[in-house]
């Protein structure tokens, strides 16, 4: 696969578009987490976002994944605007086109590792289940969890779950993949190899990565560095380019 | 909807939650297996009774009543007026005898109709039998032993000695049990017995009956139409009622109807209204079975709905995965719906086994009062109906019990549970 550098990546077109996303909490008082945010992605690129804790970063990426419609302002994914979308367009949508990686709560207790992976798979339709399968052992083979493929994931340890997650979220090839603190429960290896994949991912299958971070080399590893705090974007920076 | 990985998620949550799918399937099986005992046991009942009844019970009776007249003859030489009435005071019935004019021309001109099995006379007469100085009140029935068999199945009511005995000799009679127990008689001892018109005869018993209907075996006997007419003192025309089998017991009403408009200053009857109490009672044990039924399923659907709603709030992070990863609201419903569907369907199909166990068991167990009733073994219908309303039963119970958790599931938002 061809190795494309960085300023030309950032001439392909948007994927993710954000346009002055205002975010309330009523509980336990009115209050306004995001106070218009505003922001571009573009297919390909490795972005990450930080930020002190409780400055809204979870609370953004919930809005990015269509999970939460309950925000002022538009939000736009491969030119198809999903604000005001149902709820079934938003979960056929998220199915198909994005993939994620939460910071805590990762995988089904009752299912193998395989299963786990499958199950978007499965749900999506688009192949046969023989066929999910051999993709879903793929992914697990990427992130290094192959031989734990047929064990229950309730049996694994945090970090493995967490690379199973991380493998469920490749499984339909989606356009974005997010991740709030993808590598939060990881140690340095795994953290290390979880960042070769989504960098890979970026680089030679133009899959946009959008993560939040506390981790400042996994920060400085990626394309470009949203800064958050108190609801606003403070900052953007280049690591790479610096 | 891809209903295979909502079955395969469904069977695997359930599965793994063994013990608590057993209880919730065990609240159906019990719902189920006692409607099924319930419902078998009581038609069973109703079964009995209505043979037991309707076995002696004439589809159409025409009898000649002895009533009051209503329109007093002094109406028909001074119609009263508007400002004229009558009194009569301590009006009395007229002598008349309670005999069917042209009996036996009736008789034939009812067995022509077709829809009618057949038509049995009788000559029926109160009597008092008389144990020394005791007179005991009864009936004594002149019947046509032929047609009381094959209709009425009168043959085989016998305890002791048998009914063709009647025309084997002049002045016999059968008596029903009860009333051969109060007189302290049995087989081939004598009885006296005194009509109305006050003459005594000495009859000989030659069978004991019993119906299994105490009002009847300690009141009733037989005796041929001849013997009875002779100490009667009347002639061989003389009959006071006809019994009439239908083909179709249906039909009764219909053909009392036309008979009313045919035959003059007789009564008519039919089986209705002759057993509205054994009709009021088959009514009453439906009603009884059903609302036990509902009862038990209802409770059975809280179990689910109780189980089902337990299930949801332990699977919300599961929900909130799933909703996460692309499944929707209607995906969600659909898991949580098909559990507890094969939990219904499951327990269902076990109520009945066990439902069908327990009822073949009663049906073989020796009925307590046996010799009273008629009957060996408790009365328990087998009817595949009752089984098949138990599983539809069973199923829209879960379906109903399951429906609103389900629902419940699909409208949790991920985002609640997975911020933490
Ligand atoms: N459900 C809620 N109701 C009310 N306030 C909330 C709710 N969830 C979060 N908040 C508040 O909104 C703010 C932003 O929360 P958010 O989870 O987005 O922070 P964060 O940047 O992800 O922090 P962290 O780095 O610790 O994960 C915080 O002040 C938090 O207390
Ligand atoms: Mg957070």
């Amino acid at each position: 696969m061809e190795k494309i550098n960085s300023s030309e990546r950032f001439e392909k077109p948007a994927v993710l578009k954000a346009e002055h996303l205002v975010k309330y909490f009523y509980e336990p008082e009115k209050f306004k987490v995001l106070k218009g945010v505003s922001f571009e992605v573009k297919q390909g690129e490795f972005l990450s976002i930080i930020g002190k804790s409780g400055c809204g970063k979870s609370t953004l990426l919930y809005i990015l994944s269509t999970m939460d419609t309950d925000y002022e302002g538009k939000l736009t994914i491969r030119d198809e605007l999903l604000t005001g979308k149902s709820q079934n367009e938003l979960s056929r949508f998220r199915n198909e086109h994005l993939g994620f990686v939460f910071q805590f709560h990762y995988l089904l207790p009752e299912f193998t590792a395989l299963k786990n992976v499958m199950m978007p798979g499965l749900k999506l339709g688009k192949y046969s289940a023989a066929e999910v399968e051999e993709r879903a052992m793929y992914k697990l083979k990427l992130v290094g969890m192959d031989a734990y493929a047929h064990k229950h994931a309730s049996r694994l340890s945090g970090g493995q779950q967490q690379r199973v997650a991380i493998a469920r979220a490749l499984v339909n090839d989606p356009a974005i993949i997010m991740g709030d603190e993808p590598t939060g429960n990881l140690d340095k290896a795994n953290s290390q190899r979880v960042f070769d994949i989504f960098r890979s991912l970026a680089e030679e299958n133009s899959q946009t990565i959008i993560t939040v971070t506390h981790d400042s080399d996994f920060a400085n590893g990626s394309d470009r560095i949203i800064e958050m705090e108190d609801g606003n974007i403070v900052g953007t920076h280049f690591p790479k380019s610096v | 909807m891809n209903w295979t990985l909502a079955f395969q998620i469904a069977i695997t949550h359930l599965v793994t939650k063994k013990k608590q799918t057993l209880i919730a399937m065990l609240g159906v099986t019990f719902g189920i297996s006692m409607f099924i005992i319930m419902i078998s046991f009581m038609t069973g009942v109703n079964q009995f009774l209505e043979d037991m009844a309707m076995d002696n019970t004439p589809h159409v009776r025409i009898y000649k009543p002895i009533e009051i007249r209503d329109d007093k003859i002094i109406s028909e030489h001074h119609p009263a007026g508007s400002n004229d009435w009558h009194v009569v005071m301590h009006q009395r019935p007229k002598n008349e005898l309670p005999n069917i004019k042209d009996g036996f021309r009736y008789m034939r001109q009812i067995e022509n109709d077709p829809r009618v099995l057949g038509v049995a006379p009788q000559v029926t007469s109160q009597v008092f039998f008389n144990n020394g100085p005791v007179q005991i009140p009864g009936t004594i029935s002149g019947i046509d032993i032929q047609k009381q068999s094959t209709l009425f199945n009168l043959d085989e009511k016998m305890d002791e000695g048998a009914l063709e005995n009647l025309m084997k000799g002049s002045d016999v009679i059968v008596m029903g049990k009860g009333l051969a127990q109060k007189m302290g008689v049995s087989e081939g001892d004598r009885v006296s017995v005194t009509t109305p018109d006050g003459n005594n005869f000495n009859l000989k018993v030659v069978g004991i009956f019993s119906f299994g209907i105490t009002a009847y075996d300690e009141s009733r006997s037989y005796a041929t139409l001849g013997t009875v007419q002779k100490i009667l003192q009347k002639d061989p025309s003389y009959i006071t009622d006809l019994n009439i089998k239908m083909k179709n017991v249906y039909d009764a009403l219909a053909f009392r109807e036309k008979l009313e408009a045919e035959l003059k200053n007789v009564t008519i009857e039919d089986w209705e209204k002759a057993n509205a109490s054994i009709l009021a009672g088959d009514k009453i044990r439906n009603m009884l079975t059903a609302v036990v039924c509902v009862t038990l399923l209802t409770v059975a659907g809280f179990g689910i709905y109780n189980i089902m709603n337990m299930n949801i709030i332990n699977k919300m992070k599961d929900i909130a995965i799933l909703k996460a990863t692309g499944f929707a609201g209607k995906d969600i419903t659909a898991i949580f719906l098909l559990q507890s569907l094969m939990i219904g369907v499951a327990g269902g199909l076990l109520g009945l086994l066990i439902g069908f166990l327990f009822s073949y068991l009663l049906s073989i167990t020796p009925f307590p009062e046996a010799s009273f009733f008629r009957i060996e073994t408790f009365p328990v219908n087998f009817r595949p109906v009752h089984y098949g309303f138990g599983m539809l039963f069973g199923f829209l119970t879960t379906l109903f019990a399951g429906y609103f958790p389900s629902r419940k599931a699909a409208s949790i938002d991920p985002v609640q549970i997975i911020r933490g």
